[in-house]
């Protein structure tokens, strides 16, 4: 560099700021922090979007909750002690968490739009530090989200404690980073915002139907059933059920009624393998994802 | 520009400096060799040679869908090349992106600040991004945005900003982080002509405070004539490069421009009477002679037509892109080939406007 630095013109090297070193070099972990500062600050600013992301769960819970338990017969369906709207309760925070983390990746798209994308990719730092940061930013608003629909719990009637929110909060951010992980996938691929209906309807809406967040995954037709399993909605909606309702105290025998544990073949899965699963999709889809992004004209 | 006495039209011919010696090191900052970019069957940049001087304005120059912006993508990494080699900075941009990406500074023809966020916010996480150090970081920042006069704006919302504000935003992002070229793509476009000059302003001041090369794409004639030098490009290929006092010399003399009565017939006549090519440009005639004064009255003697006005001038870069591609530049959708090539392009390019 210093050869270079000498072929500047006396008038500019008299002017000029002391030469930059040579290899100036971004650490992956402060990258992160850029897209996921950069994210939080715009999801704090743009508070509208986060109303607009939980008033839909919102609307879930209070129409088909309120309206299903009265078309039950207040839930006498359920085991003594559970009405459908405290059963739901547990799939509309998941509700909120995905519809919050699919948003927040597809601000990737509206960024490409409008031309903030580019000042990051060629920005000297890694494109997987691109994706890893955008899904944790994704993934922290997400989560910010389901913990805000926790305020319901009371008015639907389900009892919250301590443990079982601990317990709740690394379950919706790992779930959140998975899903952030899937929409970047998707988005860094589409290159307008009218893909997204199309993500909407098609990705969003099944993953959540068919995941058991609002109706019990026991006793389904078997096609329905395999359906359900590849879901990997279904593993996540589980732990978070499991965590929120035998921290209030439902019995196992309950929860197994209402088939909260996802079971395959008979053989139900323990928590550790549900979260399992979930990490493998989400550690698959960001490799995805950073592939997308590594992509150049 | 005390090197520019060397400098010749490059048409067709390689560039001086073996593929061996492209390290950097030779004072150009910029060196390209047999650059091609083909987006499917059509090819964008057919073949570019160049050697950008440290320090110096350099101006690309062209009409739209001439590979201006195709280049410009490749030197910054954004595209890559088909084939051809290009070293920016001392880096080769295809085998070493990254590195190229720490020493060059970006302005995009669209803009890509971050809306939502505040003009100082923008340049602290181009800072973050760039690696400046955090004791320097206010510092900078605070110097970035003195320099293009929006330190009393530094804590509003660039969603407020006008289009004008927010290039200068841009430029001061694109020197935050000392980098070697500067790259504009089209900084002045859309913008009016008193907000253009104030960019052009701190874009000046920019090299004379960091000399930092400056590398620019545009189809601005005027501006054109404010950068050290400039290459023409058309049909992917650089069919002129130099000062623009050069290149205005090769179309030598003065210009005249006639209207008559008949400007078919004229243009013969003047052919035929004074050995001078006529070129038809927009309801007038051009004619290029070495001494205007002289060729106006025997011009107006000598023709059968109707002269109806005559004006003798200097010859502009607009002249010389006419004499050069026998068109003006402005005749944008004159040419089917360059539309099409752009309409191709964009689509490769995905949603760029």
């Amino acid at each position: 560099m210093s050869t270079v630095t000498a072929t500047r013109t006396a008038e500019a090297v008299a002017l000029a700021p002391a030469p930059r070193p040579a290899h100036v070099r971004v650490s992956f972990t402060q990258a992160v922090y850029v897209i996921w500062l950069r994210d939080l600050i715009r999801f704090y600013r743009d508070r509208a979007r986060l109303i607009g992301a939980l008033a839909q769960p919102v609307l879930f819970l209070v129409v088909f909750g309120v309206g299903l338990s009265s078309a039950l017969g207040g839930g006498r369906i359920f085991p003594p002690g559970l009405t459908y709207i405290q059963f739901m309760f547990p799939g509309v925070v998941c509700m909120t968490v995905l519809m919050t983390s699919i948003f927040s990746a597809m601000s990737i798209v509206w960024d490409r739009e409008f031309g903030f994308l580019r000042e990051i990719l060629v920005a000297p730092i890694e494109r997987s530090a691109v994706a890893v940061g955008k899904a944790l930013g994704g993934a922290t608003q997400a989560m910010v989200g389901g913990v805000l629909m926790l305020i319901f719990a009371p008015i639907v009637g389900v009892r919250l404690t301590v443990l079982g929110v601990l317990e709740l909060i690394p379950l919706l951010f790992l779930f959140a980073f998975t899903l952030t992980a899937l929409g970047i996938a998707i988005a860094s691929r589409m290159k307008s915002m009218q893909g997204f209906q199309v993500v909407m309807n098609f990705l969003m809406m099944p993953m959540l139907f068919l995941s058991g967040a609002l109706f019990p995954l026991a006793g389904l037709p078997d096609w329905m059933t395999v359906i359900t399993r590849f879901d990997p909605v279904t593993y996540a909606v589980s732990p978070v059920r499991t965590a929120l309702f035998s921290n209030a105290g439902l019995s196992p025998a309950v929860l197994d009624r209402i088939g909260a544990e996802v079971s395959i073949g008979g053989y139900t899965l323990p928590l550790i393998l549900d979260v399992g699963i979930v990490v493998a999709v989400g550690a698959t889809v960001l490799g995805f994802a950073i592939r997308a992004l590594q992509a150049r004209d | 520009m005390d090197r520019d006495g060397d400098e010749l039209i490059l048409r067709g011919r390689a560039a001086t400096t073996p593929l061996a010696e492209l390290d950097g090191s030779s004072g150009d900052v910029i060196t390209v060799r047999g650059l091609v970019k083909r987006y499917g069957p059509v090819e964008a940049v057919r073949g570019i040679n160049l050697d950008v001087h440290r320090g110096e304005i350099f101006g690309f120059l062209g009409p739209n869908g001439a590979g201006k912006s195709t280049t410009i993508s490749v030197l910054c990494t954004l595209v890559e090349a088909t084939s051809g080699r290009a070293v920016v900075a001392g880096c080769d941009v295809d085998r070493h992106p990254q590195q190229v990406r720490a020493r060059i500074g970006l302005v995009f023809q669209d803009p890509s600040l971050d809306n939502q966020l505040t003009a100082r916010e923008n340049l602290f996480f181009h800072a973050l991004a760039y690696g400046v150090p955090r004791q320097e970081r206010p510092a900078r920042i605070r110097a970035a945005l003195e320099m293009v006069g929006l330190a009393d704006r530094a804590d509003s919302q660039v969603i407020t900003f006008s289009g004008g504000m927010k290039r200068r935003l841009e430029i001061a992002r694109g020197v935050l982080h000392y980098p070697e070229v500067l790259f504009l793509d089209e900084p002045t476009i859309g913008l009016d002509p008193q907000t253009r000059a104030r960019v052009w302003e701190h874009l000046r001041e920019v090299r004379q405070r960091t000399g930092t090369t400056i590398f620019m794409t545009t189809h601005y004639m005027e501006e054109a004539e404010w950068c050290d030098r400039i290459a023409i490009i058309d049909h992917g290929r650089i069919v002129a490069l130099g000062t623009p006092d050069q290149l205005k010399d090769r179309v030598g003399g003065d210009v005249v421009v006639v209207t008559t009565g008949d400007n078919v017939r004229a243009a013969t006549e003047i052919e035929e009477r004074f050995g001078a090519r006529a070129i038809a440009d927009d309801g007038t005639l051009r004619v290029d002679v070495t001494d205007g004064a002289e060729f106006v009255p025997k011009l107006v003697k000598g023709l059968d037509v109707e002269v109806r006005t005559v004006t003798v001038r200097r010859p502009s870069l607009d002249d010389v892109f006419l004499k050069l591609t026998g068109r003006a530049i402005r005749d944008e959708d004159v040419d089917a080939g360059a539309a099409m090539r752009q309409m191709m392009m964009r689509r490769w390019q995905g949603g760029r406007r």
